[in-house]
């Protein structure tokens, strides 16, 4: 057993040898007067060719810092760790360089798509624009490749659209050129940072659908940062959780949905709402509010608001560790790995055992406190 | 659009009457003056007030005095009239145009000078906060606004006229050097350099800081992001991109101060001996030229409502969002 156990991970060692994008231990801070914002501590995830990593985490848990600062994108900030793209680390890459790989290898869309695209401009211009930083392509050419983007965004009437100026579009239509404009040099990486936040629900779903589609037409590799569980649900082969610039647990999505181990996205999954739930349950919102990062809480980042803590959490920080529920699931708590899934049944089990662990600065938490009150009792 | 520009026309056409009513009040309707005998001048006698009466209509009712002053200001030709210069019985509208291309000349060059000095300064510490660079635009800008024009033009005056000029290097010419552009281009340049340089620092500080402001704020924004996202370089980050949203104050500002020195710069005309609409209307003041005086401040004002005017105009060209509105 050992045996095939080594094996195992080597194996999977060896299958991702190569990923296309490799972070490793990256934190990412900013010097401000009030203090160092603590943005990303420690955090590590690889994406694979034509695979899609969902990122999901609450605002300023670090989602959107990481992946600005592999571009490049964060002037001012202390980063260290390495990212490694496609065999380059980006994290030493002089601005020129960098230059080339943005927009060209890695493109990225972002949450609000009004004050994404500039105002003065039209959009067949920004687009084209995209086009001739990284080719010499004519001007005229890359206006009919912005024309013929436009149409593989299923935008109508893309020969009038394109002289367009971004006000004069839908929010849906303005997410579709920023995706169009990601899309213009076909990119191995396309990250979106909360990509339908700003939109309809109906919309949302047509956005999804098209990422899918042009991820299947490009086969490129997606990151999704999202603080919406439901939005990666059918799309993300992986999902990483962040918590305050740590990653709290890693799985595939769906054992990230039926069998999550960290309380934290045990915590996710109960405040969202869901078309399947039963009838008259509610959502049951997580206790509190995110850290500041200045101050980060000591141990465990999440121990404040978690119905779960225990002494130990107080004090020491847990470690990503592989969890039994899924290939490569690994989650940062100290609850005993076997300790998976949603339903009360579970739920009544961690309180069980946190009880046993607990002490007197751990009865004193609010997330502990709310539980034990019976209001945080997920439904 | 075009709904826009004629509303911000009548607002502007309402403006002018409002200061044409206020000018004639000041001028002729003041209770306990007697225009008549501010023309006269000293030696008054009975008959000559008399006469300015009739000439001037100074005893007519004063509603009807201010219709017939309204009708003179009508543009139309032959019906258009700003009166007589009292010193020289010359048309005030013959004063006032061999003063004007003084004050355009004036305006062009120092306009120029000013928009690429301050706009330069104010990107090169938009792009650096707090660096060296910075740091010396503070600088220039605390000097520019806090020294009076009066001071800068006689130091530029005193160290590059008179002080090169005694040790042999007459680079620039005297005060008073005055040379029409038809007549030679060049000369005219080199005549108005010292007034341009003058003028230009006075403003420019004002761009710098407003320049500086703008686009920082501008750079902060999502499409910068987005921008430097698409793998463009960062010239064309901050220049194509930056800039252009950065426009709009500066626009605005540019309209009210080209507006002022075409309506006569009167402390630097004044060191530097150029006859334009400041130094005239200064010395038509200390005459009580009084004609001459309405003449001009009618002129700037009418400049001042006409800049802002055009400077509507181009916010549209500017922003394509303000076409719609």
């Amino acid at each position: 057993m050992p045996a095939a156990h080594a094996a195992g991970i080597f194996i999977q060692y060896h299958r991702d040898a190569m990923p296309l994008l490799a972070v490793d231990n990256l934190t990412v801070s900013f010097p401000t007067a009030d203090g160092t914002v603590r943005a990303v501590r420690g955090l590590s995830f690889s994406v694979e060719a034509g695979k899609t990593l969902g990122v999901v985490g609450e605002s300023g848990s670090g989602k959107s810092v990481s992946a600005l600062t592999m571009l490049g994108l964060n002037p001012g900030a202390d980063i260290t760790g390495s990212a490694v793209f496609n065999g380059k680390e980006l994290l030493t890459m002089s601005q020129h360089e960098l230059r080339k790989i943005r927009g060209a290898e890695i493109a990225m869309i972002f949450q609000d798509p009004l004050s994404s695209l500039h105002p003065h401009f039209r959009v067949g211009w920004q687009i084209a624009e995209a086009i001739r930083a990284h080719t010499s392509a004519s001007k005229q050419d890359a206006m009919s490749q912005a024309v013929e983007l436009l149409r593989l965004v299923n935008i109508p009437q893309p020969e009038r659209r394109v002289e367009a100026y971004p006000h004069e579009m839908s929010g849906g239509m303005r997410q579709r050129v920023m995706i169009a404009m990601a899309l213009a040099l076909k990119p191995k990486l396309l990250i979106a940072d909360e990509p339908t936040t700003a939109l309809d629900a109906t919309v949302q779903a047509q956005l999804m659908e098209l990422l899918i589609q042009m991820q299947n037409e490009l086969g490129m590799a997606m990151i999704i940062i999202t603080h919406d569980l439901g939005v990666i649900a059918s799309v993300a082969d992986e999902v990483l959780v962040m918590y305050a610039g740590r990653a709290a647990e890693r799985a595939d999505a769906r054992t990230i949905f039926f069998s999550p181990h960290h309380p934290y996205t045990r915590g996710l999954l109960g405040s969202v709402p869901s078309a399947t739930g039963v009838v008259g349950s509610r959502l049951t919102p997580i206790v509190g509010s995110p850290p500041s990062l200045i101050s980060v809480p000591s141990g465990c980042g999440f121990h404040p608001r978690c119905p779960f803590a225990m002494e130990t959490c107080i004090d020491d920080q847990p470690d990503l560790i592989p969890i039994a529920a899924g290939p490569n699931h690994t989650s940062a708590c100290w609850l005993p790995p076997d300790m998976t899934g949603v339903g009360i049944a579970m739920d009544t089990a961690r309180q069980r055992y946190a009880s046993t662990h607990r002490g007197a600065r751990s009865a004193k938490l609010p997330g502990v406190i709310a539980a034990v009150e019976g209001a945080a009792v997920y439904a | 659009m075009t709904r826009f520009l004629i509303r911000r026309i009548v607002f502007g056409l309402i403006t002018l009457w409002v200061i044409i009513t206020l000018v004639f009040v000041l001028y002729y309707a003041r209770p306990g003056v007697d225009p008549a005998r501010e023309l006269a001048g000293r030696a008054v006698t009975p008959a000559l007030l008399e006469n300015i009466n009739k000439e001037y209509g100074f005893n007519l009712p004063v509603i009807v005095q201010y219709w017939n002053y309204l009708k003179r200001l009508v543009p139309i030709p032959g019906q258009f009239n700003l009166g007589t210069s009292n010193v020289n019985r010359l048309p005030v509208t013959t004063i006032i145009a061999q003063a004007v291309p003084i004050d355009i000349s004036l305006a062009v060059g120092s306009a120029i000078l000013w928009m690429v000095l301050g706009i330069s300064v104010g990107v090169l510490a938009a792009r650096r906060p707090r660096s060296l660079w910075d740091r010396g635009a503070t600088v220039f800008v605390l000097t520019g606004v806090s020294m009076p024009t009066f001071i800068l033009g006689l130091l530029l005056l005193y160290v590059l006229y008179y002080l090169l000029t005694i040790h042999g290097i007459a680079i620039f010419p005297k005060p008073g050097s005055w040379t029409p552009f038809t007549q030679n281009p060049l000369e005219w340049a080199h005549d108005l350099l010292l007034p341009w340089i003058t003028l230009a620092l006075i403003t420019a500080a004002t761009y710098s800081r407003l320049t500086r402001s703008s686009l920082l704020e501008t750079l902060g924004e999502d499409y910068i992001r987005t921008a430097r996202a698409k793998g463009l370089s960062e010239r064309r980050v901050v220049y194509r991109h930056g800039l252009r949203s950065s426009l709009t104050p500066i626009v605005t500002q540019f309209g009210i101060d080209l507006a002022t020195v075409l309506g006569g710069a009167i402390i630097t005309e004044s060191i530097f001996g150029l006859p334009g609409l400041g130094l005239t209307v200064v010395q038509a003041i200390e005459v009580e030229n009084l004609p001459v005086v309405i003449g001009i401040v009618l002129v700037a004002s009418f400049f001042v409502v006409a800049a802002n005017i055009v400077v509507d105009a181009l916010y549209a060209v500017l922003d394509p969002r303000v076409r719609v509105s």
